[in-house]
Formats: C-alpha cells, sequence, structure tokens
C-alpha cells in the first residue's frame, strides 16, 4: 500500500520536474529547430515552423557570408589561450598557498578575491585608454591579457580549495620510503592533482568563452570573439531568425556540452569552495 | 621544520600571481581616481586641469543618473527574487527521486552556459517580438494584439532574460546544499508529526541559509554589472527606462568621450561594489577557517 503511493508519487514528481526542465531548456531547442528553417518559414507560426521543411541552409550562409569561423577561433584562442596562462601562473601560487601556507595566506586568498569585486564599468575608462596607446584595442594579445586577469582569482581559489584536499600524509609516507622530491612530484602529487587543474581549465574556459563585458568593449572586427560577433546581429541581421539561430547554435553548442561535463565543479568554483 | 628555504620558495611561487592581480588592480584603479577629478574629454583635448567635484557632480545631476541608480537596484532585485524563490522550488523539486533526474538537471542547467549576447537576441527576437516573436504568435492564436515586451517593460524583460540566465546558477547551488542535508533529520521530523512546511521551515530552510547567502551576493557581483544584455536589446531605452548604472557609464566615457565624468561615474559603481562585497567576504571567509 504505501509502496503504491511512493510510486504514483513520484510519477506526478516526474511529470512537474519533466515539464517544468522542458520549459527552462525550450529557449534553446527553440534556436536549434530555427536553425533548420528558410528565413521565410522561421518568423511563420510555431505550427508552420514545426512542419515546414528541415533545411541547414542558414549554417552554409553564416559561413560563407560572415567570416564565422574566423569569430569562432578568437573564442577558442581568448579562452583557451587565457586560461592556460592563468593556470601558470596560478598552479605554483595555489600550490604554495596550499602545502607551505604562511600566516599571511588566508589574507592573501581574500585579497585576491576582493579583486574580482572591481566592477568592469569602474575601470573601463583607463583600460580602454592603456590599450589605446599600446597599440592593444581590438587585438587578441589584449584580451587574452585581460580575460587572464578577470579570472586568475577563480582559477586561484579553485586550484587552492582542490589541493587543499589533498592529504599531507601521503606525502610523508613518501619520504619515509625514500621517495625523492621528483618522484614525490611525478609519481604522488601530479597524479592527485590533475583531476582538479582539469576542471578548473573546463569552468574557466566557459566562463571565458561567454565574457561579454571586456570582448564587446576592447574589440572591433579583427578580433572579435562570437560574443562581440554575435551582438553585432542586433540590428537588423537580427531580423533574419535563422541565420541568427544558426550563428547563436553554433556558439553555444561546444560550451554547453563542456558545461554538462563540469556541471559538479560549477558549483565549487563560482562560490569560491564555500559550498561544496 | 618549516624552513626558510621552503617559506622563501613559496613567496617566489605566489609572487606571480600576486604581482599581476596587484597591477591589474592597482593601475586602473589609480586612473579611474585621476581622471574623475581631471576635466578630460577627448573631443575637446585643449580643455585640461584639475576639475574638483566637477565631474561628480555632473554625474550625479544628470537627469538620467537616478533612473539608473533606480533602474540598477530593480534590476538587481528583480532578478534575485525570481533566481531564489524559483531556485529554492526547483532544487526541492530536483531533489525528489523520479524517473530521468540526471537529464532533467542537465536541461535545467543549460541556460547558464548560453552567452550574454546569444541569450538576449533570442529572447529578443525569437519570442519578444510582437509580431514574429512566438510569444506574440501565442497571443494572435487567442485572437489578442503582439505585446512589445520591449518596448512597453524594457527593464522587466531585461529581468526576464537575465533570470533566465541566472536560476540554473541557484537551483545547482541550492541542489548541492540540500543534498548534504542529513535525510535522518527528516525522517524524525516526520515522525514526530511535523507537517511538510514546519520541516520546510525549521528544518531545510536553516540548513540552506549558507547557500543562500553566496547565491545572493555572488550573483548581486555579476548583476550590478549587467551590460551585454542592454547594449543588444534596449540600449539602455527607451529613454531612460532600461538604462542602469554601467551603462551609463559606457555612454559617458565611450559615446560622449567624457573620461572624467565616465570616470566619475567608475567611482561610484567601484563603491556600490564594495559595500556589497564587503558582506560576500565575510560570508566566505568564515568558511576558510572551518
Amino acid at each position: 500500500m504505501a509502496r503504491s503511493i511512493s510510486t504514483s508519487r513520484a510519477t506526478v514528481t516526474g511529470v512537474v520536474a519533466w515539464t517544468v526542465g522542458f520549459l527552462v531548456f525550450f529557449p534553446i531547442l527553440w534556436i536549434v529547430i530555427l536553425s533548420f528553417k528558410a528565413e521565410g518559414d522561421a518568423i511563420g507560426t510555431p505550427w508552420h515552423i514545426l512542419t515546414s521543411p528541415w533545411i541547414t541552409e542558414a549554417y552554409v550562409t553564416v559561413q560563407e557570408r560572415s567570416d564565422y569561423f574566423k569569430h569562432f577561433m578568437n573564442s577558442v584562442v581568448i579562452s583557451v589561450g587565457s586560461t592556460l596562462l592563468g593556470l601558470l601562473i596560478a598552479i605554483p601560487a595555489a600550490w604554495a598557498m596550499a602545502f607551505a601556507p604562511g600566516k599571511r595566506t588566508k589574507d592573501v586568498l581574500m585579497w585576491m578575491l576582493s579583486t574580482k569585486m572591481m566592477p568592469a564599468a569602474g575601470v573601463l575608462v583607463p583600460i580602454y585608454l592603456i590599450f589605446r596607446d599600446f597599440g592593444l584595442l581590438d587585438t587578441r594579445t589584449g584580451l587574452v591579457a585581460v580575460i587572464m586577469l578577470v579570472n586568475l582569482p577563480i582559477i586561484v581559489w579553485m586550484l587552492y580549495t582542490y589541493f587543499r584536499e589533498i592529504p599531507g600524509e601521503i606525502l610523508e609516507a613518501a619520504r619515509m620510503d625514500g621517495a625523492s622530491l621528483r618522484e614525490e612530484i611525478v609519481y604522488i602529487l601530479t597524479p592527485m592533482a590533475i583531476p582538479g587543474i582539469a576542471s578548473t581549465l573546463l569552468l574557466n574556459i566557459i566562463l571565458a568563452w561567454n565574457e561579454a563585458f571586456w570582448t564587446l568593449r576592447l574589440t572591433a572586427a579583427k578580433a572579435a570573439p562570437l560574443t562581440a560577433f554575435i551582438a553585432s546581429y542586433s540590428s537588423p541581421e537580427g531580423l533574419f531568425y535563422a541565420k541568427l539561430s544558426a550563428a547563436s547554435t553554433m556558439a553555444i553548442a561546444p560550451i554547453l556540452v563542456m558545461g554538462w561535463f563540469s556541471q559538479k565543479q560549477l558549483v565549487r568554483g563560482l562560490t569560491f569552495g564555500a559550498v561544496k | 621544520m618549516a624552513t626558510l628555504h621552503t617559506r622563501s620558495m613559496a613567496r617566489l611561487m605566489i609572487s606571480p600571481a600576486v604581482l599581476s592581480l596587484l597591477v591589474w588592480m592597482i593601475i586602473p584603479l589609480a586612473m579611474t581616481l585621476w581622471f574623475s577629478f581631471q576635466q578630460y574629454n577627448l573631443l575637446y583635448p585643449e580643455r585640461t586641469g584639475f576639475a574638483g567635484w566637477d565631474n561628480f557632480n555632473y554625474f550625479v545631476t544628470d537627469f538620467r543618473f537616478w533612473p539608473a541608480i533606480a533602474n540598477t537596484l530593480i534590476l538587481v532585485l528583480g532578478v534575485l527574487a525570481i533566481t531564489t524563490i524559483g531556485g529554492i522550488l526547483l532544487a526541492l523539486l530536483l531533489d525528489q527521486p523520479f524517473f530521468g533526474q540526471g537529464v532533467v538537471r542537465l536541461l535545467v542547467l543549460a541556460p547558464f552556459f548560453v552567452m550574454p549576447t546569444v541569450s538576449a537576441l533570442v529572447w529578443k527576437n525569437m519570442f519578444m517580438n510582437p509580431v514574429n516573436g512566438l510569444f506574440g504568435h501565442i497571443a494572435k492564436a487567442f485572437g489578442f494584439q503582439g505585446y512589445d515586451f520591449l518596448g512597453q517593460a524594457p527593464l522587466f524583460s531585461i529581468i526576464i532574460m537575465v533570470a533566465w540566465q541566472w536560476l540554473p546558477f541557484a537551483t545547482l547551488i541550492l541542489l548541492t546544499a540540500l543534498q548534504s542535508l542529513d535525510s535522518e533529520q527528516i525522517e524524525a521530523a516526520e515522525m514526530d508529526g511535523a507537517s511538510a512546511f514546519e520541516r520546510f521551515r525549521y528544518i531545510v530552510l536553516p540548513h540552506l541559509t549558507r547557500a543562500l547567502t553566496v547565491v545572493v551576493l555572488i550573483q548581486t557581483i555579476f548583476l550590478l554589472s549587467v551590460y551585454a544584455e542592454i547594449l543588444v536589446t534596449t540600449n539602455g531605452g527607451p529613454g531612460t527606462a532600461s538604462l542602469n548604472l554601467p551603462f551609463l557609464v559606457y555612454l559617458n566615457s565611450i559615446i560622449d568621450n567624457d573620461v572624467g565624468v565616465g570616470a566619475a561615474g567608475g567611482v561610484i559603481a567601484i563603491i556600490l561594489a564594495n559595500i556589497v562585497a564587503i558582506f560576500l567576504m565575510r560570508a566566505i571567509g568564515k568558511n576558510l577557517d572551518a
């Protein structure tokens, strides 16, 4: 008896949950559907959209007309480049803070976090002028540097919370067994640290890919990543629903897949370890 | 045994990160402060010199200032209300056992990974456009006129777009917190005759307090600087209806070329963000000791 009640309750919960999940996801699904339609069909009624022929013309047009691939590569270079550079700087720092903490370690960590609180609008003017004077406007180099700095506190924090979980006793045990420093690093620490580094890498590529203040303000035609390229559809090309949908689908698909893989790490990364 | 050697080694390893963040923070901050007290308009390069409080005065007496402050706050509070309440409900729902839990979780999480410009343009055109948007079609099917969301209720429309992007974040974090709740506690309360509401009010909600605090504070940091969504949808208009503080700074410094006034606005934005930051740092700092 009790069993049948809980089964029917699970069914109701399931129906409600699936409906809500579908509604939240629906805008993304709708873009994908529209991207496979002809322009004339894409502005029709929902019924017309679902029943009209499915074609891939919009994808072809976007590729041909707008250098889509160039902007895609800009996004890749900027997000991967800034993340790798950030890791290069952050790994030693997080390592030292986790394994050889000093009296000031906590203060340094909190201070790093505080740089993240600075609103971009507050430093827009000087950064813009510095970029102009050093010829960095509309260059990938400039954006890699800025995005790296914007995300550096998150990278350090994420790595720190991961490294701190590596038990120190393991090192002592290895030392007792006569492991050299090199062996310690290669055989013990690195394998234990790699999952944390990988999650940090993934989450920061996602954050850098979607960054939409500096990428919009500091680029024009040449170094613009997808965020800025899509923004150029705001008018009047935005009225070309199928093309806008195709460009959008291609812009979000890779990062959505990566995001789904990193959902567990997302919580830790974005709450600076406060919620695990 | 933590020798001088390891100490100085550690310092050496930390210094690249510290130095680069120090430069990133101090130089622009000092420049913003400096410019905010200077006459500096790119269109009138001959006018230079100390401006006193003129830039601040100009910025805060601009007829757009108070609407921008009000809109900034409404935007932050509106999105926070939707995402925290919606997030709690969704987290409670997804915490129940049902068929395909993992898949639904992925569906709900998805909007967080959509870049802001895509999200804004898609909502603007494919959904909120009164003629060709989905909502317009639905209204027509029921015999109504399509509602011009961005023309009639621009700030509300932007709140919806931004809330859609942040709802997954709140849900995911609250769900994570919920899963760490001891189920025996709930069962014990159930046996003692506590109603579902009482269990939520006295056990679940207190357990979620910390996660909620973190959600609210982190979102506030990001929501205070919403920019891309406004740029590609309304440009702050009509009039000042959807103008927020970051956007006003952008209008002053980049569109009007007035570096001094833009910098003054920047200083005000920094002060505002810092008030929030102090609370956030306390919440996170506490956790470091634990």
